[in-house]
């Protein structure tokens, strides 16, 4: 089974004016379809840096970064947005949302950036948006819809570019614990249901037990005791994809369901 | 598209109203600019254009129509014998004084003319007749200028070089470049108003015989009378034009004006269109995060400046009007041409989307991690 994302070797330093800042120090991570990562550790460890490297939006300082099997941290400007477009789906902490548009254009626009236009379009939003229980909502403008919607509204945007690989970035840090238990639980069900690749950043205790896998982040390297061992406790094996049970077999630790 | 551009230009009415405002600004000011230039340089050669002559014959050395020399007259019948030549009249136009009845003195150009002539000057009258002109000591002047003459109504009496001059008859629209008014009388009594001998004249207007080349009946006229130039009307119009225009600085003036008009107003636009960019910075890096390429982003920025373009470019169309139309009744005519009122357009146009290639430059740069700040 080819990963949906693996980085290797990844370094990432910012330039700070004339200091240099190493937030990556060689990260070597993968992301297999079907399963929720999520990245925890300490602010300012590096997990967005990864985040963002492994989403296409910011190049490596080395290292490589394939999406779904193809080498990506060499890629320009140009040919970015494109990987973006055909795999990526992004969920973010403020929603970011278009406040201008209604939650079925903001959905509509994703399909438009597909090539999906007219009646068709208006047709797979109102889909999209039933599917994350917003049926009625089409009409709505983001002020008029409450935190949990407005994430639901984000992630049926992400999903109308139908994204191998779904990131999001502190997706639950603002909202109340029971909405952030239903997008968590949109979110898994991405990753058991639909084979999506999930990688979740969060600081939100609250949420860790959806986690299939979680990696610690600390100081630009991934932490050693983490990552192959703990967290997978809550998810039930059988919510696990046959065909990439094996791979599941490594890390999970063997703890029956719920 | 989902309307993104659309929407976030109306979103916020108050930035919304003051990018309009600087746009219409922007376009009255170029348009009144150039509007008065072109106004002033039509104003400068209307004697020229209206007089409907095809060639003008002047002693040498004159520069501009204002600055004819007088010449013999009977080079007129030389002119006539000239192969080609259909007809010739005399013209005078010259500087005299105007004696207001309140004693103050007001410097005029006397047009003399041959009231029987087909020459079509004056023209526009609203009230007279040419005809009229052939009663004693008859003058014909524009309405406009009644203020600056003194005068109040049709036979009132004046002195021009303390000669008697009766108003019979306004025109409407003959402006003068310069302060001084055309003032309309016979050729026989134009002579005596500016002081030229009897025998002179200051032009000799010809027009030239149905199938005749110009330039040939030019070069003709040129061979066979002695000590005069010519020129044809739309040259002697451009060297007139030009003379006022730039030679004396008149028309640089205005272009610089309204040059300015466009460098203030394509800041106060910049500014407008680089602000409502940076509002929705993020909306545009979140464009960029899913997967949308630059000139997806571009696309965005440059329709919301069309648009607004399009929006000020009407109003201050509908501004301008209202200026043209209220200078009219003025000294100085804003000229508003069709040719000009197209051009605005892409001028416009091209100023909005030009002030948003400098927001679309911050658009390029986009930080990425921006997207990812709560
Ligand atoms: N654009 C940037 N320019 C310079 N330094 C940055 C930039 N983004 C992040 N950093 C630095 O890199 C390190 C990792 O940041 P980040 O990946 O945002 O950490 P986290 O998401 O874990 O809080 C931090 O020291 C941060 O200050
Ligand atoms: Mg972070």
């Amino acid at each position: 089974m080819q990963p949906a994302i693996a980085v290797r070797e990844l370094t990432k330093t910012y330039a700070e004016g004339a200091a240099s800042v190493p937030a990556l120090r060689g990260v070597d991570l993968e992301v297999h379809p079907g399963e929720l990562v999520m990245l925890v550790g300490p602010s300012g460890s590096g997990k967005t840096t990864l985040l963002s490297i492994m989403g296409c939006i910011l190049s490596p300082t080395s290292g490589s970064v394939r999406i779904a099997g193809k080498e990506t941290g060499q890629m320009t400007e140009k040919e970015l947005p494109q990987i973006r477009l055909e795999h990526i789906g992004f969920v973010f902490q403020g929603f970011n949302l278009f406040p201008t548009l209604t939650a079925g254009e903001n959905v509509e626009l994703m399909l438009d950036l597909k090539g999906v236009r007219g009646p068709a379009a208006a047709r797979r939003a109102q889909e999209l948006l039933a599917q994350v229980g917003l049926g009625g909502k089409y009409a709505s403008f983001p002020s008029d819809l409450s935190g949990g919607q407005k994430q639901r509204v984000a992630i049926a945007r992400a999903l109308a570019g139908d994204p191998e690989i779904v990131l999001a970035d502190e997706p639950t840090a603002s909202l109340d614990s029971h909405t952030g238990r239903t997008v968590m639980e949109m979110m898994r069900d991405l990753a058991h249901e639909r084979g999506r690749a999930v990688v979740i950043v969060t600081h939100d205790a609250r949420v860790m037990e959806f986690a299939d896998r979680t990696i610690r982040i600390e100081d630009g390297l991934i932490a050693p005791s983490a990552g192959e061992s703990a967290s997978g406790r809550d998810v039930p094996l059988e919510h696990i994809r046959p065909h990439f049970g094996e791979y599941v077999h490594n890390w999970l630790t063997p703890q029956p369901a719920q | 598209m989902p309307p993104l551009a659309r929407r976030n230009l109306f979103h916020d009415k108050i930035r919304l109203t003051v990018t309009l405002t600087g746009i219409v600004f922007a376009v009255v000011l170029i348009v009144v600019e150039l509007g008065l230039f072109v106004g002033f340089t039509v104003t400068t050669s209307s004697l020229v254009d209206h007089s409907g002559a095809d060639l003008w014959v002047t002693s040498k050395h004159v520069p501009y129509v204002e600055l004819g020399v007088p010449f013999s007259e009977r080079k007129l019948y030389q002119v006539r014998a000239v192969p080609g030549v259909a007809d010739a009249q005399k013209l005078i136009v010259r500087w005299t004084d105007w004696k207001r009845p309140d004693g103050r003195q007001e410097s005029v150009q006397i047009v003399g003319i041959n009231p029987d002539d087909p020459m079509p000057m004056p023209w526009n009258l609203v009230a007279g007749s040419v005809a009229d002109l052939k009663k004693p000591d008859a003058v014909i002047m524009d309405e406009v200028y009644k203020e600056k003459l003194g005068v109040k109504e049709l036979g009132e009496l004046f002195e021009i070089r303390g000669k008697r001059a009766r108003i019979v008859g306004f025109t409407r629209g003959i402006r003068s470049f310069t302060t001084s008014p055309y003032v309309f009388a016979t050729f026989k009594r134009a002579q005596e108003y500016a002081s030229i001998n009897d025998d002179q004249t200051v032009f000799i207007l010809v027009k030239v015989a149905p199938g005749a080349d110009l330039k040939q009946v030019q070069a003709n006229i040129a061979d066979s009378v002695k000590d005069v130039e010519v020129f044809t009307s739309s040259e002697f119009s451009r060297m007139t034009q030009f003379y006022w225009m730039f030679t004396t600085g008149a028309g640089v003036a205005v272009l610089l004006a309204a040059v300015l008009g466009l460098v203030v107003g394509f800041v106060v636009v910049a500014q407008t269109i680089y602000a409502t960019t940076m509002d929705h910075l993020k909306e545009f890096g979140t464009l960029k995060a899913m997967g949308a390429p630059n000139r997806y982003v571009y696309k965005v920025i440059l329709t919301q400046a069309a648009i607004s373009a399009v929006l000020g470019y009407a109003l201050g169309m509908v501004v301008s009007a209202f200026v043209v139309h209220a200078s009219q009744k003025g000294g100085a005519a804003i000229l508003l041409p069709w040719q000009m009122a197209i051009g605005m357009f892409f001028l416009t146009l091209l100023m909005c989307t030009g002030a948003a290639l400098v927001s679309i430059s911050k658009v390029t740069r986009l930080d990425p991690a921006m997207v990812f700040k709560g």
